[in-house]
């Protein structure tokens, strides 16, 4: 009955409890909107980052990590190109041939990264093929086409089929410079990847190169992502002499900023839960101090104070359950719409480029998190009526059964 | 006869030793038979709620001494007082204090519950009470959908469904009218020489200390004088 009287309580002042559970609602849909767009954007570009361009696992050798020099090839490829070719959790893989160069035209040089690469193996793990904005996918050109981004041609002032001229080390220090004919102008979320990145044939490249074969970067796509630390490890032990790392190793501040943001999400709720804490706290301590007599009568007839204690925190717990799950349900909505239709922000795309992140963002959210968001609200509930339940046993029943 | 409440130079001073203390019960010897249906009265101030919330174990005492039965609560602490007024005595209040979110029948339950009785059990003395008060046909109806009067009268109820040894009634007709009054006062005495519970009232109300068997009367927080009818 004293949850009975704790529920019935909840509304009696009607429009009072309404008040705090619309606020509770209102602030955990807002709490989980606005994190869901962060979460969303962060998704986004770590998605993008590894669909462009890193991939789940690459491969280096552990000296071209270091010094990034053109000499530190990957040793027994073949082998390699084996073990991944018959790793059930692969789903694909792509050889690289990179190197660091300048790029120039008549309108002048820039440093570049330049990347070699198999253009059918490529398209099997990157998506580089799908952002191409002009031009063909290093096809139309029969000799030295390059693939360049759009920002970069803005810079070179080049567009397709004109020529632009890479410059770089051999494995001696010897300068080599070609010409390649641009094939296609590319761009992705990220402008300032696209202004960096240039990528040409790797049969090419290894031919100014005078070298026959050799890659120094092995990019691996996996069926499973969830499953790439056990991928990387797996393949680490068959070649020791190799560094195997994951996508958070090859680009640790998309790691950080995936952990860093499941932290954000917790500790923003915890504000809004915070600041939801004092309305509650407020509520309830008027809810005591108006029923000081019917308190004081409870307490008269034999009522203990655990049972008093229990109806109060039963009653905020009640309010908050209302309002908490409201506000989950409404954020869960939200988020899912928007989630699937996107978030048009392309009146500021060009600042999001530059981080990386595209224009229209997709809303997300982890299904633990509504749970937990719940269970973070159930607890501060619990925690904001501590102070009316203490302030109820303060009450003296002789006085307070006689309170005005 | 034994003696269902005694008190012993029960003394409550407020601001003891101070320039400005408060004599609310001094020095207060009274014994309370079984089946009595005694009024407390006497002016504003003479102590007659004092003395009801000392003898109820809602307030402790300066001085002296209160027993229930055998057993002395002017030396228990707060819980167990809780608790012995839950086993022992019923209060009436003078603004009823049903809960209002329960129904007629809860209310009387609810003491009941807070005793761990089972749910039959509750419901069928819940009805044999309002039953006794008249109030059957209200028995799912919450206070604000009953008079002041048939509020009262669920409040004794209540009072008596913990089959309590004594039912303390504090004022208990001071916001009822001249009928509500007449029909509580009736249903009180009527309990009281059918089941022979024990009623003590502190009143103002000249129509209770009409009914009253045995009139103690206060001032200054001195018993003044002490008849039985």
């Amino acid at each position: 009955m004293l949850v009975k009287i704790a529920w019935r309580n909840v509304w009696r002042n009607a429009l009072r409890s309404g008040v705090v559970i619309a606020s509770i609602a209102l602030g955990i849909w807002a709490g989980l909107f606005v994190i869901s767009i962060s979460s969303g954007l962060n998704e986004q570009r770590t998605s993008d980052a590894l669909n462009t361009s890193i991939s789940h696992i690459q491969i280096h050798d552990p000296q071209f990590i270091q010094d990034n020099n053109v000499e530190f090839r990957i040793k027994d490829e073949d082998a390699v190109r084996n073990a991944l070719k018959t790793n059930a959790a692969v789903k694909a893989f792509t050889e690289r041939v990179v190197l660091n160069g300048m790029v120039s035209s008549a309108t002048g040089g820039y440093g570049v990264r330049i990347t070699g690469i198999d253009p059918n193996q490529e398209k099997q793990v990157t998506t580089m093929h799908n952002k191409l904005v002009e031009g063909e996918y290093l096809e139309g050109i029969t000799r030295n086409p390059v693939l360049i981004g759009k920002k970069l041609s803005e810079k070179l002032n080049v567009g397709v089929k004109k020529k632009i001229v890479l410059t770089f080390q051999k494995d001696n220090g010897d300068i080599i410079t070609g010409a390649f004919r641009v094939a296609g102008i590319f761009k992705t979320s990220n402008s300032k990847s696209d202004e960096l990145n240039v990528f040409v044939k790797s049969s090419d490249i290894n031919r100014l190169l005078e070298e026959s074969a050799g890659f120094h970067e092995i990019a691996v796509l996996l069926k499973d992502v969830s499953i790439v630390d056990t991928a990387a490890a797996t393949i680490g032990a068959s070649f020791p002499n190799l560094t195997v790392r994951t996508w958070k190793e090859v680009a640790p501040e998309l790691g950080y900023a995936d952990e860093m943001m499941q932290q954000m999400l917790y500790i923003i709720i915890g504000i809004i839960l915070m600041a939801l804490s004092f309305g509650i706290i407020n509520t309830m301590l008027m809810a005591v101090l108006e029923r000081k007599r019917e308190l004081g009568m409870l307490m008269s007839v034999g009522m203990n104070k655990t049972k008093v204690f229990f109806m109060i925190v039963v009653e905020t717990v009640f309010i908050s359950l209302v309002g908490g799950p409201l506000g989950v349900i409404l954020g869960f909505l939200t988020v899912s719409h928007f989630g699937s239709a996107g978030i048009d922000l392309s009146i500021v795309g060009k600042g999001l480029e530059a981080f990386g992140i595209s224009s229209t963002i997709y809303p997300s959210l982890a299904p633990n998190f509504y749970l937990n968001v719940t269970l973070m609200v159930v607890v501060a509930a619990i925690l904001s009526s501590i102070y009316p339940a203490i302030k109820a046993l303060q009450l003296k029943p002789a006085e307070a059964v006689r309170a005005i | 006869m034994s003696a269902i409440i005694r008190t012993n130079e029960l003394q409550k001073y407020y601001n003891p030793g101070e320039e400005l203390e408060v004599r609310a019960l001094d020095g207060v010897t009274v014994e309370i038979e079984r089946g009595e249906f005694t009024a407390i009265v006497g002016p504003s101030g003479s102590g007659k709620t004092t003395l009801l919330n000392i003898i109820g174990g809602l307030d402790h005492q300066t001085g002296g001494t209160a027993h229930i039965g055998d057993t002395e609560i002017t030396s228990m602490n707060d819980n167990q007082l809780i608790d012995f007024r839950l086993k022992n005595i019923g209060f009436v209040f003078q603004a009823y204090n049903l809960i209002p979110v329960l129904t007629a029948e809860e209310n009387v339950e609810f003491i009941m519950l807070l005793q761990n009785k089972p749910k039959g059990e509750r419901h069928e003395r819940a009805l044999e009470l309002l039953k006794a008060v008249g109030l059957e046909s209200k028995m799912n109806s919450r206070p604000n959908e009953m008079s002041g009067g048939q509020q009262q009268r669920v409040a004794v109820a209540r009072a008596l469904a913990s089959k309590p040894q004594f039912v303390l009634a504090d004022e208990p007709t001071a916001n009822l009218d001249s009928q509500s009054t007449a029909d509580l006062l009736d249903i009180m005495a009527n309990l009281n020489k059918k089941e022979d519970i024990t009623f003590l009232f502190s009143t103002h109300d000249q129509r209770v200390i009409d009914r009253a068997r045995r009139i103690i009367t206060l001032e200054d927080g001195k018993v003044i004088s002490d008849e039985k009818r």
